[in-house]
């Protein structure tokens, strides 16, 4: 919220600077998120009274003799049309620093240093300034937005600075209020907050007003409860719409509010200084002289104030008259019962409206104000009534009309005023904070932020603002007590009252740094890439209509259609990652991810979904071939003591004559392969691409502790076995084979494959070294001999395998 | 036949001075000192000398033997040595020439920051729980003591699945899960994931979180101060300074944001810290006793603080990574500088 200093003032004698004030709000739970200064830009500006004046010939300049006070008189040619003998206006003396303008003397395009020159060969010290150049428009002084010189009140002394006469001697805090603290959203909220941190009395604003006439009555009933706990109204007659004075005006203008008239401007005045919303009805316009508050029929349509018209829903509350609705309530007025410069009487509406109400139609129908931003932040009763009495003396106070006795006031069973009375601990508040904040201190401190406070030693019966919603419990008090006493004073303890407790990673959680360690060992690098992605990117890798990868969880208001699902599969998001690496020039890498997949149960979502971890690794260009893709992984299992099982499979974006199926103990964990060619073309990548993608729960549902066992007496033999197979024989249908024709074979070996003419077409041959392990005597050849003929008799048997 | 002796002295030590290898000075040994080499053919001819010059004669043999021997042995010396240095320039390589290894990969800065935070608050006997992504209305906010119409909820921008579930916005939704199941002592620290509809330079849709809890009886703010104090030592390196500074979470109360002093320039004011000379790091507070009463811990017998911090936010104050997106683009030439 935007804080000016000036308007601080009137509330609270601030005796301290800006950023000594920036310093102490800080300190108490109040970011200044940015100090600014009016009028950081302007410098060396003083008064002049232009005592010559004469045309120069020729030209629209006129070559003046300025009397600046002090500064002395400064022969300075002008081009505004207003510059006249006797004006007083800004000058900006050499080396003064103002604002530049464009061509249509409006636009600022920059700040710039004042020097002496000469205009058309006259000798020129200074400038005489237009509102624009030094950063003054008409909300902030009267002529402000005149494109000529900005004409200063006689009164204005020669020579004196022009800022503080301005108002560019001003700050405004922009305010960082946290949630909890709504009613510090306004003026008069932030002014208790100073005065209780300066330790200075707080004036509240002037809420007197007499009702000088008797009015028509109005009707007001409230339908809907539930979601208007309070509406109050008050009428007035006999009002007169014209321009609000400087001061109204300048104020919105420092909040950052045009002035529209003074009615309006009232209840902008109001909104931005107690932090109550209000409104202004035509009450002309008024259907019946009858407000009713309730919710909209379906169907029924309003225009708001800004034109933009609306069909509504029983979701949302309105105001109507007697026939229509006249108001969305709390987010903007209807254009039918606006106010105008025909209005002559005015119904001011000061309400409250359950935040989640205003937030939820707020929202469905785009609609936001400051008034909504208001009541969703939420404000209290207190402050409801508050700002109809403030709205009503405004009214005396421009005299702008006649305030009636014609004042309504709904408190439906959902009202509650605010007043709270609670007893605390202040044993009990130490205790929480681990220091203790001296008795008298505290009460000081308690009443400094307008608690009553009834002393019973360490109980304190508390009698909480009205306007302190936020306040429930005693740790709501020692928040209070310890930002006013200072968070410095909070010292650091070890928790000296704790048990000690064992800490440190689970199991799983420290195989899973394990398996990171050895990827990283084997050179792929860990991502992270985003948990959803787009439909599109499972078309990519070319998944078809029906997979089972399409049933995503869909996020109901994702940022765009690219991460509006929630990824069933690792692989895009890699070959995603991989393309951006090769369009960036990075010619090779290896990736792996481990992450989340999210599994639903069913669809539409009706309980919480699986999330599956699944490990993905991918590699591009360097030369890596399935196999090196492949050694990882087998290096992988080795690290967990288990064996992989590949078989030869088919995935959707796979190259159909490069995929495996990898499996352990029957189980499928997933698939590795060669990203298939004709996607690769697609996605204009010219290096070869490997994806592994495997079930990472599953995985580690395999590995298993390694067992010791005694070594061998008897010594290991070795067998090298030269085969010929037919072409599509794979290596692991002849290992597995090897394995299961002999129960000693302890390991099968590939060292050699050959494909030549001299093997007769469609032929390969492999060489494999076989380990033979005695377990309760030593082998002798002969024995050696007998399990070579059953391995061979197996592989031609089953795999029409011949020796070589 | 002193003279004989006295010539193939000569002899030997003539031949000695063309010998330059170990192969000829193997040769010339057996052609004087072998079976039937020249000294050994004298000892032969003793049967011409007189019986009783024999033994005269014979140790002048010997004697020629033994100098002989001497005097191989000392070139068998020299040879080898010179061999040896020979053999050495041969074999220098270029100890600069590149390793044969394979190449290391490098982890995420996200691992390497979760890593340090787990191991610093594990030691200080915190265990790690992981809760799931996709949570109940329930667990992220209501048990957060953030009900519907709370303001608060519009503090993030919520990804939604359906009316009830969602994608969780804070890890502190681990918290009640933890206190629905354990009783107190607890210390955990609960890492993972969370989603927030923000995307720009400083905010992704999806970012980590590490979020701890303690409660336990007697548990006050100096304890949370103590400990964080701790945790920006370790983190951030000895000298670094926390300070509090009042905040609003609806979990807890008092809620502090906690800064620490930069590390980069002292607290004296720098780029990093903006000239403020403190560093916005995490948000903690004392938690609130209607979270404690939602999860069946008496807040009258308990109490406890909690805390939150971004590991994005850690990872990139740490190695001064300046934009988030760098973190989830997976480019290696970003990736392979983190190196550990």
């Amino acid at each position: 919220m935007l804080l000016p200093l000036s308007w601080l003032k009137d509330y609270v004698d601030v005796d301290v600077t800006a950023e000594e004030l920036q310093k102490k709000l800080f300190g108490c739970g109040f970011e200044v998120e940015e100090l600014i200064n009016i009028g950081k830009d302007i410098g060396g500006v003083v008064v002049g009274e232009v005592v010559e004046c004469e045309p120069v010939e020729g030209t629209h300049l006129h070559v003046c003799k300025v009397d600046c006070g002090s500064h002395g008189v400064k022969q300075i040619c002008c081009g505004a049309d207003n510059v006249a003998k006797g004006i007083k206006a800004p000058v900006a003396l050499v080396g003064a620093t103002v604002y530049a303008t464009g061509k249509d003397h409006v636009t600022v395009e920059g700040v710039m240093t004042i020097k002496k020159g000469k205009l058309r060969g006259i000798e020129s010290e200074g400038m005489l300034c237009s509102g624009v150049e030094i950063g003054v428009n008409g909300d902030m002084f009267e002529g402000g937005d005149y494109c000529g010189l900005l004409l200063l009140p006689d009164g204005f002394e020669n020579g004196a600075d022009v800022k503080p006469l301005l108002g560019l001697d001003d700050y405004v805090f922009d305010i960082g209020v946290t949630a909890n603290r709504p009613d510090c959203q306004s003026i008069v909220g932030m002014a208790r907050e100073v005065a209780a941190v300066l330790g200075k009395p707080m004036r509240e604003p002037d809420c007197s007003y007499t009702a000088k006439a008797k009015g028509e009555k109005v009707s007001v009933s409230v339908i809907a409860p539930d979601i208007c706990p309070r509406y109050i109204a008050h009428y007035v007659k006999d009002v007169t719409p014209a321009p609000s004075p400087m001061w109204i005006r300048k104020r919105l203008a420092l909040c950052g509010l045009r002035s529209i008239n003074n009615l309006v401007d009232i209840t902008n005045f109001v909104l931005l200084e107690m932090g109550q919303p209000m409104h202004a009805f035509d009450c002309a316009k008024l259907d019946g002289r009858e407000i009713v508050v309730r919710r909209a029929n379906a169907g029924e349509e309003i225009v708001t104030l800004d034109g933009k018209s609306f069909k509504l829903t029983p979701d949302n509350l309105v105001i109507c008259d007697g026939n229509k609705p006249c108001a969305l309530a709390g987010i903007m007025g209807g254009e039918n019962s606006e106010i105008t410069d025909a209005t002559r009487e005015l119904l001011f509406e000061s309400a409250k409206f359950a935040r989640d109400s205003v937030r939820k139609t707020s929202r469905a129908l785009g609609q936001h104000s400051d008034s909504s931003a208001m009541f969703e932040k939420g404000i209290s009763e207190y402050t409801t009534e508050r700002a109809m009495a403030r709205a009503l003396h405004l009214i005396e106070e421009l005299n702008c009309g006649t305030v009636t006795d014609v004042h309504v006031d709904i408190k439906t069973e959902y009202s509650h005023d605010g007043a709270k009375v609670m007893t605390v601990s202040l044993n009990k508040i130490n205790k929480l904070l681990g220091i203790e904040v001296p008795h008298d201190e505290a009460i000081d401190i308690l009443k400094r932020l307008n608690f009553g406070v009834e002393d019973g030693g360490d109980n304190l019966t508390l009698h909480v603002p009205p306007y302190r919603e936020d306040i429930d419990g005693y740790a709501d008090i020692a928040e209070e007590l310890i930002r006013e006493y200072g968070y410095d004073r909070v010292t650091g303890t070890f928790m000296p009252s704790a048990l000690i407790t064992n800490g440190g990673y689970s199991e799983a959680q420290k195989a899973e740094n394990r398996l990171k360690d050895n990827l990283v060992s084997l050179g792929l690098y860990e991502i992270s890439t985003y948990s959803f992605y787009s439909e599109k990117d499972l078309d990519m890798l070319h998944f078809p209509e029906d997979a089972p990868e399409r049933s995503f969880i869909r996020i109901k208001n994702p940022i765009g259609e690219d991460l509006s699902v929630m990824r069933t599969t690792l692989a895009p998001s890699m070959v995603s990652t991989i393309v951006r690496n090769l369009r960036r020039g990075n010619a090779e890498g290896r990736l792996f991810e481990i992450a989340k997949t999210y599994i639903a149960k069913s669809l539409p979502l009706t309980e919480l979904p699986e999330e599956k971890n699944v490990l993905c690794i991918g590699t591009f260009g360097g030369g890596d071939t399935f196999l090196d893709i492949k050694g990882v992984l087998e290096n992988v299992a080795d690290s967990l003591n288990i064996k992989l099982d590949y078989a030869v499979a088919q995935r959707p974006y796979l190259h159909p004559g490069i995929c495996a199926e990898i499996s352990c103990e029957g189980e499928v964990l997933g698939y590795a392969g060669r990203l298939d060619p004709l996607i690769c073309e697609e996605l204009t990548i010219e290096k070869k691409v490997f994806i592994a993608e495997l079930s990472y729960d599953a995985l580690m549902s395999h590995a298993k502790p390694f067992k010791y066992v005694p070594l061998s007496k008897f010594p290991e033999v070795q067998r090298d076995l030269a085969l010929v197979a037919d072409l599509n024989i794979t290596c692991g249908q002849i290992e597995s084979e090897i394995y299961s024709a002999c129960k000693y074979v302890t390991g099968v070996k590939l060292f050699d494959i050959y494909i030549g003419k001299q093997l007769g077409d469609g032929k390969k041959s492999m060489a494999f070294t076989v380990n033979f392990t005695p377990k309760d005597e030593a082998f002798t050849p002969e024995r050696i001999d007998g399990f070579v003929k059953k391995i061979l008799g197996n592989l031609k048997h089953k795999l029409n395998i011949e020796l070589r | 036949m002193q003279e004989k002796i006295e010539q193939l002295k000569k002899k030997i030590a003539e031949a000695i001075k063309e010998v330059h290898s170990s192969d000829s000075l193997f040769q010339i040994k057996m052609k004087y000192l072998g079976k039937s080499g020249e000294v050994s053919e004298l000892m032969k001819g003793m049967r011409d000398v007189p019986k009783d010059k024999r033994p005269e004669v014979g140790m002048i043999i010997n004697a020629l033997k033994v100098w002989a021997e001497d005097q191989f042995g000392k070139l068998d010396k020299n040879i080898k040595a010179k061999e040896l240095k020979k053999q050495y320039a041969a074999e220098a390589i270029d100890v600069t020439l590149p390793g044969n290894t394979s190449k290391r990969g490098a982890y995420h800065p996200n691992t390497l920051v979760r890593r340090e935070l787990i191991s610093i608050f594990a030691g200080m006997g915190f265990t790690v729980f992981e809760g799931p992504e996709i949570e109940n209305e329930y667990y992220n906010f209501t048990a957060l003591n953030t009900p519907a119409d709370h303001p608060a909820r519009d503090m993030q921008d919520t990804f939604y699945i359906t009316d009830d579930l969602l994608l969780r916005t804070q890890t502190s939704a681990g918290q009640i899960r933890v206190m629905e199941t354990q009783k107190p002592p607890i210390k955990i620290l609960s890492p993972g994931k969370v989603y927030r509809s923000d995307d720009d330079a400083t905010h992704s849709p999806m970012f980590s979180q590490m979020e701890g809890l303690v409660v336990d009886r007697g548990i006050t703010l100096c304890d949370l101060k103590g400990m964080l104090d701790e945790f920006a030592r370790k983190i951030f390196g000895d000298g670094v300074k926390t300070r509090l500074r009042p905040s609003y979470f609806p979990f807890t109360e008092p809620s502090v944001e906690v800064d620490v002093s930069c590390f980069e320039c002292g607290g004296k004011g720098c780029r990093l810290c903006k000239g403020t000379g403190w560093i916005e790091v995490l948000g903690a507070g004392m938690v609130n006793r209607h979270v404690l009463e939602g999860c069946g811990v008496d807040p009258e017998e308990y109490s406890g603080f909690a805390f939150g911090m971004g590991i994005e936010r850690i990872a990139m104050l740490k190695y001064g990574v300046n934009n988030m997106k760098l973190l989830f683009e997976g480019d290696t030439r970003f990736l392979k500088q983190f190196k550990s």
